[in-house]
């Protein structure tokens, strides 16, 4: 009888053991090869970090509505989308019809700004980022909400499985609403001023759209932190993720809280879609799956229902995407590396679930039992 | 003043219908369909068809009346249905006149590529032979609107034996005249096609008007007939019991033969979609056990199929880097080992799979519910990466794939399932496979191993307590599963004869959950009527291939908040997936 | 008294800085009534947990009259070595119905696996039929005889209670575990369900450790005591010590008093 528990554990740990120990052998494989240049391994490092502070952007949407529906919202990655893939229709205008930058006198107020500043004046492309940023925060916030007002409430009292399941058909449904309506081929988006080319951070060469994304990002999150922790809607945030029950019997409108959620985490995915879009140029119909999964992994990696533990969890993921497939898949010398690249988050994903299944920071938000 | 004038039915439905007209024309699905015609009937003064994509923007302004008119409501007396029908309609029409203006002034197609003038001729019933006026346009559009609305409503004050009289025959005509084209090949493939021409379907497909009305007659006597107790059924019932199972056994004996030789009477393309349902129904049945049964949801079940029809493919491929081991082998022992190729496929891939169940079980299998689905989505994309990556490639095939696979034999008799018949013969193959699914399904169910799935599924600690071993219990689920998995993998392979990785991609098993869900989790009846509703009718429609996922995902949601136990429900899960106290309906 | 059935021996139980379970020993004597008391979040029912499995204490051991060590198994192999329990919130498999429910009581008993399940042989047949017959005789014996086709959330509360106590002894128990088996019921429910306890020690041989609030109930039934009081044990002793027992009486009588005025 011991032996078939020992067995399943060993099992795991065995599984767990290969795995470390082959990423182990494989950097220093790497290493002892020289591989790349110090330079290069920077890049990759900066290249994971701007992409991770996207992830940990959408994990928090996954963190903070699983901290108070104990729901995976599987269909935040097509928040995401709704944000990014929305956004290019304004940003193709914006940047590239000469309407909006400076070379005709359609719009006379506007056009004589831009004409008078130059359309690569900072203020002019800052007032049209934010344009962008806007738009995108609105189509993702709002399909964050009618989510949760048509798909999500009413099973409010259902079986755990119930909201999964429907979260899942809202995400296809959802994906292939974007093929429908916006068309199913990838879109480039327009070149933005100022985002192309290099810059120097203290000493570290960066793309400009990667500083950016990292800057925002940081932003956004600072302000999320205070929300959550010093406004009124954040008390009932934590208050509601405690315990939904006492919360409305204090008098906590239960639904607007989770609204609120849900808006604040759309919010969240849509301006990780614009800045996405600005890093990679392209937006596609399904561009939201992947990101999407990842970030889950991420939070689950930081610990789901943790605000904290979502960020770190999305940067350390990407990095370890970034660098990983370098470092230790080509010591143990497998061809074209890269392509196993998602592999290594699901991998990663398996490996926290058996050995740490509260993530690094561990559940929060209202810790669950069982 | 604004709210309450909002929560005016007459105006709700109108918006609904109306904005979900203009999304429908929007993401495409009204023009996709605008080639199909349903009826063809000689009307002012011409030969007019109603298309599929007409008829859906005529259903939702019908709806919109329906839906506003709910006859001898509280608080809504009945006289006012046909008024706030009408209305609802008007409301409708007006958003479909809007939209229609909109983008005749705004060229949408920057944003919306599907937002073509032809879509706004559909939706406006203007254009071709109603071209006019824009005022007459709009006038006429506003009248329609409120007449269907009116229709509508109408057909909400009907007392519920006509409706229940009236459903199935428009139900029939709708369904013959969508699949007019397809009911025509099988009937061409009989020989029988010209015996039908002209009366009952036409030429370029949709069903003529006096074949329509006969239907609907038929429909509609049938519907009396049962009302009468003229069902077999109930002729059955008034026999006496030796008599009735002896009926009994020669109606299942007529129905066996019926399936054996309906690949014959449908043709190859038919039953090529008879495979695949087939093959999905296969991957159902044995999701089920594990979804269904033991209530893990696992959305990674495409692995397994991945798993077995690898395994196939490698161990029977010409193209295998495994070709010469096994050339060698059969060399040295074909004389004694006859069954070389497929039947040794088999076995070896419902093996492989079922251990890689078990394998990839043991880590994953201590999580619950929402982690488990996750983490089991991630295997099945590893596996998928592994498949494409150059690293496998000398052995797997890389993006490439496996050709070559050999094809399956019928078994003492040596003949190969190829060439021109081979859907048919696939078939048997495929019908065998899903008969021991079925068997193995039962079986379990009402096994000591299917009550402590029962019990895992109901309550995982309190199972434990009882004294069943949770991991043990979960992983001979999860492997029976990928088992049968493995099975279809192979009959995949063999269907193709050669295979891909993106053949496994997340949408294989997000489409086999779905049709769990449809037939009612749980339920075997259940997962072969999600089959045939969710693999079959996209393959039959070809122009619906674009919005299958989009209905997929529709359907999911749709069942989950209306219908959460299925179509054909498990009577335990039905008790279930009910919280507590829930009427059947939520409005 | 002969041999004690289970031996708790300094069990300690944390969660995070709370002492649920603090160095608590007991003994349970074979073939007797033992109970439990003390106020709300005493630990009772995570003392419950650590000698069924689904809690791992982190001191002290729980040692099984011929099973050996309790505290590091699994509840599944606990339940094997014959330990059952019931639960305060009655826990049955809801939308099984009642047969279902003791059937799947029978589960360690049963030996067909995944081929003997498929292909069905004699020996399966025959056990399947042997289960049969041995639920529809403990729902008798529970009085549930004519609600064995009933699922479990229509019955009614007391027979729920009686149901979950046939899926215990379904298990083969030697010691048995009940979580407050009064809890909610009238006098008269009451009443039988004493009766009832007595009769699985005297007709079945079984010990009985049993959490109760009910102080009628208690004093009737049970031979020995331990009351906890704040994770700790605060006396044991013979259900006239107890009542005799200055502590006890200001502890858990006193305080409960005080906590009932207020409303809880």
């Amino acid at each position: 009888m011991r032996l078939k528990t020992d067995l399943t554990t060993l099992a795991m740990w065995a599984i767990g053991g290969v795995i470390l120990l082959a990423i182990v052998i494989g950097s220093v494989a790497t290493l002892r090869a020289g591989g790349l240049s110090a330079r290069a391994w920077r890049d990759l490092v900066v290249f994971g970090l701007a992409q991770g502070s996207l992830y940990a952007l959408i994990a928090l949407g996954y963190t903070l509505v699983y901290g108070i529906l104990r729901m995976i919202n599987f269909a935040h990655g097509e928040v995401f989308t709704a944000g990014a893939f929305t956004a290019y229709f304004a940003a193709v205008p914006l940047f590239s019809s000469p309407r909006f930058n400076g070379r005709a006198g359609e719009l006379p107020l506007v056009g004589g700004l831009v004409a008078a500043l130059g359309p690569e004046h900072p203020v002019i492309v800052g007032v049209k980022l934010l344009l962008l940023l806007a738009v995108s925060m609105g189509a993702s916030v709002t399909v964050a909400v009618l989510l949760e007002r048509i798909a999500y409430r009413p099973l409010r009292r259902a079986p755990r499985l119930v909201p999964l399941i429907t979260a899942i058909g809202a995400s296809i449904f959802l994906q292939y609403t974007f093929a429908g309506l916006y068309g199913s081929n990838p879109q480039t988006y327009p070149d933005v001023p100022l985002l192309a080319g290099k810059t120097t951070v203290l000493g570290v060469e960066i793309l400009r759209a990667q500083l950016l994304v990292i800057v925002a990002a940081a932003l956004l999150m600072a302000v999320l932190v205070f929300l959550v922790q010093y406004t009124r809607t954040g008390q009932a945030m934590r208050a509601v993720s405690e315990d939904k029950d006492t919360a409305a019997l204090m008098g906590i409108d239960v639904d607007a809280v989770i609204v609120r959620t849900f808006i604040v985490g759309g919010a969240l995915a849509g301006a990780a879609g614009l800045l996405y879009a600005l890093l990679n140029k392209q937006v596609h119909f399904y561009m939201g799956f992947q990101p999407g999964l990842k970030a889950f992994t991420a939070a689950v990696l930081g610990g789901i229902g943790n605000v904290p533990g979502a960020m770190l969890g999305g940067l350390f993921l990407r990095l370890f995407e970034s660098v990983g497939p370098s470092l230790f898949l080509q010591g143990l010398k497998i061809p074209a590396a890269y392509q196993l690249k998602d592999a290594i988050a699901f991998t990663m994903l398996v490996l926290i679930l058996i050995f740490r299944p509260t993530g690094i920071l561990g559940e929060r938000l209202g810790a669950k039992r069982a | 003043m604004s709210r309450s004038l909002l929560q005016h039915p007459s105006l709700r439905s109108g918006l609904i219908a109306g904005l979900v007209t203009v999304f429908l024309g929007l993401v495409g699905f009204l023009s996709a369909f605008q080639d199909d015609a349903l009826l063809v009937g000689h009307l002012l003064g011409a030969n007019r068809s109603l298309t599929l994509g007409t008829a859906v923007v005529l259903a939702a302004l019908i709806w919109a009346g329906a839906r506003a008119a709910p006859a001898g409501r509280p608080g809504w007396p009945a006289p006012r249905g046909p008024l706030y029908g009408a209305l609802a309609g008007l409301v409708a029409a007006l958003v479909l006149a809007a939209f229609a203006r909109l983008g005749r002034s705004v060229d949408l197609r920057a944003i919306f590529p599907k937002a073509s003038p032809e879509l706004y001729d559909m939706v406006a019933f203007s254009g071709g032979a109603f071209a006019g006026e824009a005022g007459w346009e709009l006038l006429r559009l506003l009248i329609l609107g409120a007449a269907m609305g009116l229709l509508g409503a109408l057909w909400q004050g009907l007392a519920p034996r006509s409706r229940r009289l009236a459903t199935p025959a428009i139900l029939l005509v709708l369904g013959l005249g969508v699949f007019a084209e397809q009911f025509l090949l099988v009937l061409a493939h009989n020989g029988i096609a010209e015996h039908f021409r002209g009366w009952l379907f036409l030429k370029g497909g949709g069903l003529a008007a006096p074949g329509a009305i006969l239907v609907a007659v038929l429909a509609v006597a049938a519907g009396l007939a049962a009302e009468r107790g003229w069902t077999p059924r109930q002729a059955l019932a008034r026999q006496a019991p030796a008599r009735r199972r002896a009926i009994l056994s020669l109606g299942w004996t007529l129905a066996l033969a019926l399936t054996l030789v309906l690949p014959w009477l449908l043709g190859s393309y038919h039953s090529d979609v008879l495979d695949t349902v087939g093959l999905y129904a296969l991957m159902g049945l044995g999701l089920n056990i594990v979804v269904g049964f033991a209530g893990m949801l696992d959305l990674g079940y495409v692995a397994f199929f991945a798993l077995g029809a690898y395994t196939a493919a490698v161990l029977t491929s010409k193209e295998s880097f495994l070709a010469p081991c096994i050339r060698l082998v059969e060399g040295v022992c074909a004389e004694h080992m006859p069954l070389t190729g497929f039947w040794v496929a088999v076995p070896a891939a419902v093996l492989v799979a079922g251990l890689g169940g078990v394998l990839l079980g043991i880590p994953v299998l201590k999580m619950r519910g929402d982690y488990l689905a996750i983490i089991t989505l991630g295997f099945g994309e590893i596996i998928r990466i592994l498949a494409q990556s150059d690293w496998l490639r000398p052995y797997l095939g890389g993006s490439q794939g496996i050709a070559g696979i050999a094809p399956a034999t019928i078994p003492f008799s040596g003949i190969a399932v190829a060439g021109l018949r081979k859907p048919q013969l696939l078939f048997y193959l495929i019908l065998a496979a899903c008969l021991l699914a079925v068997f193995i399904a039962r079986r379990l169910r009402d096994s000591r191993l299917g009550r402590a799935w029962m019990a895992i599924r109901e309550d995982e600690d309190v199972a434990e307590a009882m004294g069943i071993h949770l991991v043990m219990t979960k992983l001979m689920a999860f492997g029976t599963g990928a088992a049968l998995a493995g099975l279809a993998g192979t009959l995949f392979g063999v269907k193709l004869t050669t295979i891909y990785p993106h053949s496994f991609a997340l949408l294989v098993s997000i489409n086999i959950l779905a049709l769990i869900i449809v037939g009612g989790m749980g339920s075997i009846a259940g997962v072969m009527v999600g089959a045939l509703v969710l693999v079959g009718l996209p393959e039959l429609l070809r122009d619906f291939q674009d919005f299958r996922w989009m209905a997929f995902g529709a359907v999911l949601v749709w069942m989950m908040l209306n219908r959460p136990e299925g179509l054909l429900p498990d009577a335990e899960r039905r008790r279930e997936l009910r919280p507590e106290g829930a009427p059947a309906a939520a409005d | 008294m002969s041999e004690a059935m289970l031996s708790i021996q300094k069990l300690t139980k944390r969660f995070g800085g709370l002492t649920a379970v603090d160095d608590i020993s007991i003994e349970v004597p074979e073939r007797s009534i033992y109970a439990v008391i003390g106020p709300n979040g005493a630990g009772k029912t995570t003392l419950f947990n650590c000698i069924t499995g689904f809690y791992r204490p982190e001191e002290g051991a729980v040692r099984l009259a011929g099973g050996g060590n309790l505290e590091r198994l699994r509840p599944d192999e606990i339940a094997r070595l014959g330990v059952t329990r019931t639960y305060q919130n009655i826990r049955l498999f809801a939308d099984l119905t009642a047969l279902e429910n003791v059937q799947i009581g029978l589960h360690h008993r049963l030996r067909t696996g995944l081929v003997g399940a498929i292909l069905r042989p004699p020996a399966a047949r025959r056990e399947e039929a042997w289960a049969l017959g041995e639920a529809r005789r403990l729902l008798a014996y529970v009085d549930l005889a004519e609600e064995g086709d009933q699922v479990a959330r229509n019955l009614p509360y007391g027979a729920q209670r009686r149901l979950e106590i046939a899926r215990a002894l379904a298990t083969e128990p030697r010691l048995l575990l009940l979580d407050e088996p009064t809890a909610g019921m009238n006098p008269n429910e009451t009443a039988e369900m004493i009766d009832f306890i007595r009769r699985l020690r005297d007709d079945l041989g079984l010990t009985v450790l049993l959490i109760e609030h009910d102080m009628k109930v208690i004093m009737t039934v049970s031979q020995r005591i331990t009351v906890m009081d704040f994770g700790q044990k605060i006396a044991e002793g013979t259900p006239a010590e107890i009542q005799a027992n200055p502590r006890v009486i200001e502890a858990y009588l006193g305080r409960g008093a005080a906590a009932a005025g207020k409303g809880v």
